[in-house]
């Protein structure tokens, strides 16, 4: 594996009260590429993915050992500003989220939060906006309100709306869940564009699109990372019995 | 033996009548309040002052202080209520000081509107006579205060607690702080429903009698700047004196028109202020 590290996960355990949901995660996540999680419902593989920007901290009862390094900082660590972050680690969730405001004010709440001066507000809006490509569909109307938009413009405004604060890793938690084929497609080809400028990682059930557009996939089952390797060798070639059940759907 | 058909109709029948009922009753009441209260009512009846102790000339003094009393409640109650709900929706679980909070907020609305207004006049017209003047409109407006709390507690926790989670979830993904998240997001998002709250909080402080029974004064008396520590009169107590001394009873019933105008002309402007406002909150 050749890459940069942007994040090394070390011995993480999770536990939900009683409930033991990871179980020693280790893993490596290359910069500038697209890192696929696979599994089965419940297996953990969306557990894991609030851990690396600890959105696990507003869900009662959860508790974490281990370490995730960020550029080699455990985000773990007693003093870390978690707003600060979250302003590093953007997410994009399943549902599309919008806030009930209009367009602009979505974009612009990210920067207006973290103190961006209003002057510069307007640039970043169009700046976001052209990176997620949407620009062009919405530039004429900013001011509509967002809920407005169709699904998979809803979900493309949450990825401009992260990409708003100038984050280094975006997660996303099975972005196209709630999606149409032809909106999917967008969201997809979106990634590609996306990782030459930050690091991503896709929590997906659909094993046909980590296949498509991840570099890396880790296979997670019953809050085990089974087996993580390329993408390519991971559904040509599986090491594990598990994987190889799973990608030819013998199960899950 | 009834057809499922049959009894179907008739239930729908007694559902029909029992919703049109309260359309009937509420324009038997206006009708009959206005058809009673007609002769007295004129453009000098709310905008002049009463001559011959309320017998002659026009209310405005009782408009007034009815208003005044009113805001005063309001502006202590809705940022008092929307603060509690904040508190019980965002900062608790659900545990037993929060069923605690809840039950005193229920036990607090089932209080006797009489009882607040013999707790307000040993309160605020005996021990606290110092700060308050004794029967003035901070008096009365705190009394009319404390009453409504309940209801604009109540109607903003159902309200905050309304906002979905993906919305919070979402801001706090951007690195925002939970106040950031409180004053940007989760307060915006409930304003409809605290609107709501002091609709029904307003009609309730402007129609009570008992409360302020005790504040307010029956001579007319036009409440001067900066009003707190003034004397006031009010519609309601006007009405009260106006009937039960029988010095008019017509007059009592154009009062009692003028407060229904008064509480209704304020729910609709309560409800386009909701409109306009909700215009970006569809869901």
């Amino acid at each position: 594996m050749d890459a940069v590290n942007e994040i090394e996960v070390r011995n993480l355990n999770l536990w939900y009260t009683d409930n033991h949901a990871l179980r020693d995660i280790n893993l490596d996540i290359k910069k500038n590429k697209i890192t696929a999680l696979i599994g089965p419902s419940g297996c953990g593989k969306s557990t894991f993915l609030r851990c690396i920007n600890r959105m696990n901290d507003l869900i009662d009862g959860v508790r974490v050992e281990g370490e995730i390094l960020l550029n080699g900082n455990n985000v773990y660590d007693k003093n870390v500003d978690v707003v600060g972050l979250r302003k590093k680690i953007g997410q994009v969730f399943q549902k599309p989220n919008p806030f009930p405001m209009t367009i602009y004010d979505n974009i612009a709440y990210g920067p207006r939060i973290h103190g961006v001066s209003s002057g510069e507000i307007d640039d970043l809006v169009e700046e976001s906006l052209k990176a997620a490509a949407l620009w062009g569909e919405v530039s004429d109307r900013l001011k509509i309100p967002a809920l407005e938009l169709s699904g998979g413009q809803q979900q493309r405004l949450c990825i401009a709306r992260a990409l708003a604060v100038k984050p280094e890793v975006i997660l996303f938690d099975e972005p196209c869940s709630a999606l149409d084929p032809i909106s999917t497609h967008k969201i997809e080809d979106l990634l590609q564009e996306l990782k030459k400028q930050y690091t991503i990682v896709i929590v997906t059930h659909n094993m046909q699109q980590a296949a498509r557009v991840s570099d890396y996939t880790g296979f997670f089952l019953l809050g085990e990372m089974i087996e993580y390797n390329r993408t390519r060798i991971l559904f040509e070639n599986p090491q594990k019995k598990e994987t190889e059940d799973y990608i030819t759907g013998r199960f899950g | 033996m009834i057809s499922s058909k049959t009894t179907n109709k008739i239930m729908k029948g007694v559902f029909w009548i029992s919703a049109s009922l309260i359309i009937i009753i509420l324009f038997l009441i206006l009708g009959y309040v206005f058809s009673e209260g007609i002769t007295a009512l004129d453009y000098s009846f709310i905008t002049e002052m009463p001559k011959d102790n309320w017998r002659e000339g026009g209310i405005y003094p009782a408009i007034i202080g009815t208003l005044i009393l009113v805001a005063v409640a309001l502006l202590f109650a809705v940022p008092l209520g929307v603060l509690t709900g904040v508190y019980l929706v965002e900062f608790r679980r659900e545990d037993k000081l929060t069923q605690c909070i809840r039950v005193s907020v229920d036990s607090l609305n089932a209080v006797p509107s009489i009882v607040f207004g013999l707790f307000g006049l040993s309160l605020f017209f005996y021990y606290l006579r110092d700060l308050t003047g004794g029967p003035t409109i901070l008096s009365g407006g705190l009394t009319l205060g404390f009453m409504i709390l309940p209801t604009i507690i109540r109607t903003s926790e159902v309200a905050l607690r309304s906002v979905p989670l993906s919305e919070k979830l979402g801001s706090y993904a951007l690195g925002a702080t939970k106040l950031q998240t409180i004053s940007r997001i989760i307060i915006p998002s409930s304003i409809p429903g605290i609107i709501t709250g002091v609709i029904l909080g307003f009609g309730r402080a402007a129609g009570e009698t008992a409360p302020i029974i005790f504040m307010v004064v029956l001579n007319p008396v036009l409440p001067g700047f900066p009003y707190l520590f003034s004397q006031c009169n009010a519609l309601t107590t006007q009405i009260y004196y106006l009937t039960s001394e029988a010095v008019s009873i017509e007059r009592a019933f154009g009062m009692a028109f003028v407060l229904i105008s008064i509480i209704l002309i304020s729910n609709y402007f309560a409800r386009l202020i909701n409109k306009y406002m909700a215009r970006n909150i569809k869901r």
